[in-house]
């Protein structure tokens, strides 16, 4: 395992995602309300593009007729099949027990601890003023 | 299922091969405006003034987006703008060459089939194939497109099949499932006795404007159980072309059934079989028993395939209907696209790949290499 710093964290607003490649994996990160989350950007049912769905909620019953939308905004579909993953976990919710998107740690770093490492920054220009978003992998 | 990824590694190897995608929707950028070089005025003033009317029961026009936006994926927005597969060079790059597709079958939607205006569903239908030849095959070789047919008249769709016969871009008949009635029915006959003459394949793609509900019983309250449903529209048109002896009066006649799964069509075909043993003196002009019908003149494409637990059911289906049945297909750039590369995870022959996956698209169609 080695962290990776991808962009400064002002590149991934809260509310947006984007798309990195991270040894040669492609890595959505998403950034909810000021927390990092990373996802492989290959759906576990067919492989669509995860970074392309949209991002919504949870809409829980319980029971017919009783409904309740849940975690707005912490939630993916696929923009193929629209399978729902929890962004927080990679978690399903057609099969939870057993199919999962393949998650990764992202954590943000201060720019002076990131220019001290260790970190593996190829392409990214570090500055002590700013934060960075950095994936484990 | 990501628990029988591991299976399907052999996939890659076999697509650099080259694949047929038997279920493609292409759909005009600027909708019937596309169409105006093949519409003449009166047909486009009738649009403009009376509409394109369908039998379509408690909607006021097609009862689309569903799921995804114009049921289709969300990362196939063309990038110069419009609809998802309204752009030929976007589909090229995101689907034809990136996934090997030597063979793309078109199957244009968007077109006249099922108007209820006899006279508008023959121009618009004709606009369309035009339309296919001009802006899709004439441009990629790879694209075949289907003849589309205004099926609720048919001597008009007869002579839509007849005015296309024998042109190299064109390799199938399209109709819809859900008609006025069910396809074998007698008012259909004059498009098969076309298609057979010009040695047509006739497909029956999954959806379409009859009017009626698609499941027997009435409306269901659900997408998830029209997506089910289907199949149900695709079993009952298919029953009625087994047993109303269509197969018997055209028997050069070929099939395909389109987007409507096919691990039910075993369980049919016992069902059929069974009943007609007992009931065979009413229908007296079929031969053979149903399923044999089925088993010689009817093709399946693939998508949405069927994903059972564990995958190698569907081994035990394909054994029974045949691997020189199957027509891979996508339905790109529907949401419902099935990818090729993970379409088949299952250990078979590299014979049966081949066939599944190109060999029979090219003998049903008759497009050699």
């Amino acid at each position: 395992m080695s962290r990776h710093v991808v962009a400064p964290t002002s590149d991934v607003p809260p509310g947006s995602r984007k798309l990195f490649t991270v040894k040669g994996r492609p890595i959505a990160v998403f950034n909810l309300g000021g927390d990092y989350f990373g996802m492989l950007n290959r759906c576990p049912h067919q492989g669509g593009s995860l970074c392309e769905g949209i991002v919504t909620g949870l809409l829980l019953s319980s029971g017919p007729g009783e409904y309740h939308y849940t975690r707005k905004g912490e939630i993916l579909r696929c923009p193929w099949h629209g399978w729902e993953f929890d962004i927080r976990t990679g978690q399903s919710y057609c099969d939870p027990e057993r199919i999962r998107a393949k998650s990764y740690q992202v954590d943000t770093a201060p720019g002076a601890t990131v220019v001290a490492g260790p970190y593996v920054a190829e392409t990214v220009p570090v500055r002590v003023e700013e934060d960075y978003i950095v994936v484990e992998v | 299922m990501n628990v029988q990824l591991k299976s399907q590694r052999t996939a890659p190897a076999k697509r650099r091969l080259g694949i047929a995608d038997c279920d493609i929707h292409p759909v005009p950028r600027r909708g019937e405006k596309d169409l105006h070089p093949w519409l003449a005025g009166q047909w486009r003033e009738r649009l403009h003034l009376f509409g394109a009317r369908r039998r379509l029961g408690m909607a006021a026009g097609p009862a689309y987006p569903k799921g995804q936006p114009n049921a289709s994926r969300r990362d196939a927005y063309p990038p110069e703008g419009g609809r998802q597969g309204s752009s030929l060079s976007f589909m090229q790059k995101q689907h034809l060459d990136a996934n090997g597709v030597v063979l793309g079958i078109l199957n244009p939607l968007f077109s006249g089939e099922g108007f209820t205006d006899p006279e508008l569903s023959a121009a618009m239908c004709h606009a369309v194939n035009e339309w296919q030849r001009a802006e899709w095959t004439g441009k990629d070789g790879r694209l075949k497109a289907s003849v589309v047919v205004p099926y609720e008249n048919a001597p008009a769709a007869a002579a839509e099949i007849r005015h296309w016969a024998g042109h190299q871009d064109f390799v199938q008949v399209l109709l819809l499932s859900r008609t006025a009635e069910p396809l074998g029915n007698r008012r259909y006959w004059p498009i098969y006795e076309a298609a057979a003459e010009a040695r047509l394949p006739v497909s029956m793609h999954a959806f379409g404007y009859g009017g009626a509900p698609i499941t027997s019983t009435g409306w269901p309250s659900y997408y998830v159980e029209e997506m089910t449903g289907h199949a149900q529209s695709c079993q009952a048109g298919l029953c009625s072309m087994l047993i109303e002896g269509i197969f018997e009066r055209f028997p050069e006649l070929r099939v395909i059934m389109v987007e409507a799964g096919f691990a039910w069509a075993p369980a049919l075909a016992w069902r059929l079989d069974k009943a007609w043993k007992t009931l065979r003196a009413e229908t007296p002009h079929l031969k053979q028993l149903p399923s044999e019908y089925m088993r010689r003149h009817v093709w399946w494409t693939t998508q949405p395939m069927e994903e059972p637990e564990p995958r190698e059911h569907l081994l035990d289906t394909i054994g029974w209907m045949g691997w020189d049945r199957l027509l891979f297909a996508t339905d790109y750039p529907h949401w419902d696209f099935d990818d090729p590369a993970h379409a088949l995870p299952l250990r078979v022959s590299e014979e049966e790949r081949d066939a599944f996956f190109l060999g029979n698209a090219r003998a049903v169609y008759g497009v050699a290499e």
